[in-house]
C-alpha cells in the first residue's frame, strides 16, 4: 500500500482552543500555534500524513487531507 | 459516514476546557462508531453528571442524560426494552464509582450487553476540583489540601472482581489503542467496561503540579506499559494498558428472554 501523501490540512479555527496538543506531539514539528493561539500548518511540506494530531485533537478541530 | 456526521455540529465548539481528555475520548469513541459502520439510529448513549457525562450531548445518536452514578441503571432499563440496541454509558471517575458503584458493580455481575466507558481523570472537574475515589493516596483536592489518606480503586480489578466479561484500559494518549479497545468492546455481548485514563489540566493538573495538558499526555506515556510486558515486572508502579479480560458468558437479556419463554410456556 503507498503511503498516503498529503493534500491539505483542514483547521477549524472556531473549534479550536489552543491547548497545543497536536503542536507538541506531532512527530515532524509541522504544526504551530499563531498570535491567536490558534493552530496552523506552518511546515505542511514535512507533513508525513500520520494523522496523529486528527486522532488526539480534543477539539475535532483539524482532520488531514490525503491524496 | 465522517465522524462529523456523528456529532451536533451546532454545539460546537465544546464545553470542555482547552486540553481537556474527554474530548479525545470523544475523538475516538467517533471513530469507533464509524470504523465498525455503525448508523446513529442504533446507538443509544445514556450518561450520567459530569464533565464526561457532556459527551451524550454531543453525539448524534439517541441520547439520555440522567441522574449522577445512575446513568447504568437507565442503560439498563433501556437494554432491557430494546435489546437490539447498543448502549454506550460514558462515565467519570466519580460518576461511575463513587456514586454509582452500586450500580457499576451489579450491572457488571448481571453481564449486561452494556458497554461502559469509564473516562478517568481522577478528580471532579465540572465542581470545581474535588477528590474522588480513583484520586488515590497523596492527591491535592480542593476538598483535601493537606493532600488525600484515601486509597484509589482499581479500575479493571474491581470491574473483573465484579463480574464484567470484557475489561480493558488505556489511555488519551494512546488514542489508536482506545479506538481499537472500544470497538472491542461494542462488539462484545456482555457488560464491557474501557476504562480510560484522560487529563483534567484545570483541576488535577494544575493542583498536582503535572504541567499542561501535554506534559499530563507525556505522562500517559511515560508511566503505562502495554499489558504483561517486561517493564512492568522490573517496574511495579507501571499502569498496565491493554484486554484483560475477555469472556464469553450468558448476557442478561438473552437470559432473561428464556425466562419469558419459560413462563409463558405456562
Amino acid at each position: 500500500m503507498a503511503k498516503p501523501k498529503l493534500k491539505q490540512h483542514l483547521i477549524n479555527r472556531d473549534w479550536c482552543k489552543g491547548c497545543g496538543i497536536c503542536v507538541e506531539l506531532c512527530p515532524k514539528q509541522v504544526l504551530e500555534l499563531d498570535d491567536k493561539d490558534k493552530v496552523i500548518a506552518a511546515r505542511p511540506e514535512d507533513c508525513i500524513a500520520c494523522k496523529l494530531c486528527e486522532i488526539r485533537c480534543p477539539d475535532l478541530a483539524i482532520e488531514i487531507e490525503t491524496e | 459516514m465522517a465522524i462529523k456526521d456523528y456529532i451536533r455540529q451546532r454545539f460546537f465548539p465544546h464545553m470542555w476546557c482547552p486540553g481537556c481528555g474527554h474530548g479525545t475520548v470523544l475523538n475516538s469513541l467517533l471513530r469507533s462508531v464509524e470504523s465498525l459502520g455503525m448508523s446513529k439510529n442504533e446507538i443509544v448513549m445514556v450518561s450520567g453528571i459530569g464533565c464526561s457525562a457532556r459527551i451524550s450531548g454531543y453525539v448524534d445518536f439517541h441520547s439520555l442524560h440522567t441522574l449522577h452514578g445512575r446513568a447504568l441503571a437507565f442503560a439498563t432499563g433501556v437494554k432491557l426494552a430494546k435489546p437490539e440496541l447498543n448502549v454506550i454509558v460514558p462515565m467519570g471517575d466519580g460518576d461511575a464509582l463513587a456514586i454509582g458503584g452500586n450500580h457499576f458493580i451489579h450491572a457488571a455481575r448481571r453481564n449486561i450487553d452494556i458497554t461502559a466507558l469509564v473516562l478517568n481523570n481522577r478528580i471532579y472537574g465540572m465542581t470545581g476540583g474535588q477528590f474522588s475515589p480513583l484520586s488515590g493516596i497523596g492527591t491535592m483536592a480542593t476538598t483535601s489540601p493537606y493532600t488525600s489518606i484515601d486509597r484509589e480503586f482499581d479500575v479493571v480489578e474491581m470491574a473483573t472482581a465484579a463480574g464484567a466479561t470484557f475489561v480493558a484500559r488505556s489511555t488519551t494518549y494512546h488514542a489508536k489503542q482506545c479506538t481499537d479497545l472500544i470497538k472491542q468492546a461494542i462488539l462484545h455481548e456482555g457488560f464491557s467496561v474501557v476504562e480510560i485514563l484522560s487529563q483534567c489540566p484545570t483541576h488535577y493538573g494544575r493542583k498536582n503540579k503535572k504541567g499542561d495538558a501535554v506534559e499530563m499526555m507525556k505522562g500517559y506515556k511515560e508511566n503505562t506499559t502495554p499489558k504483561g510486558s517486561k517493564a512492568k515486572q522490573e517496574n511495579r508502579d507501571l499502569i498496565e494498558r491493554g484486554v484483560f479480560v475477555q469472556e464469553e458468558l450468558p448476557e442478561y437479556c438473552s437470559e432473561y428472554d428464556k425466562i419469558i419463554a419459560k413462563a409463558q410456556k405456562g
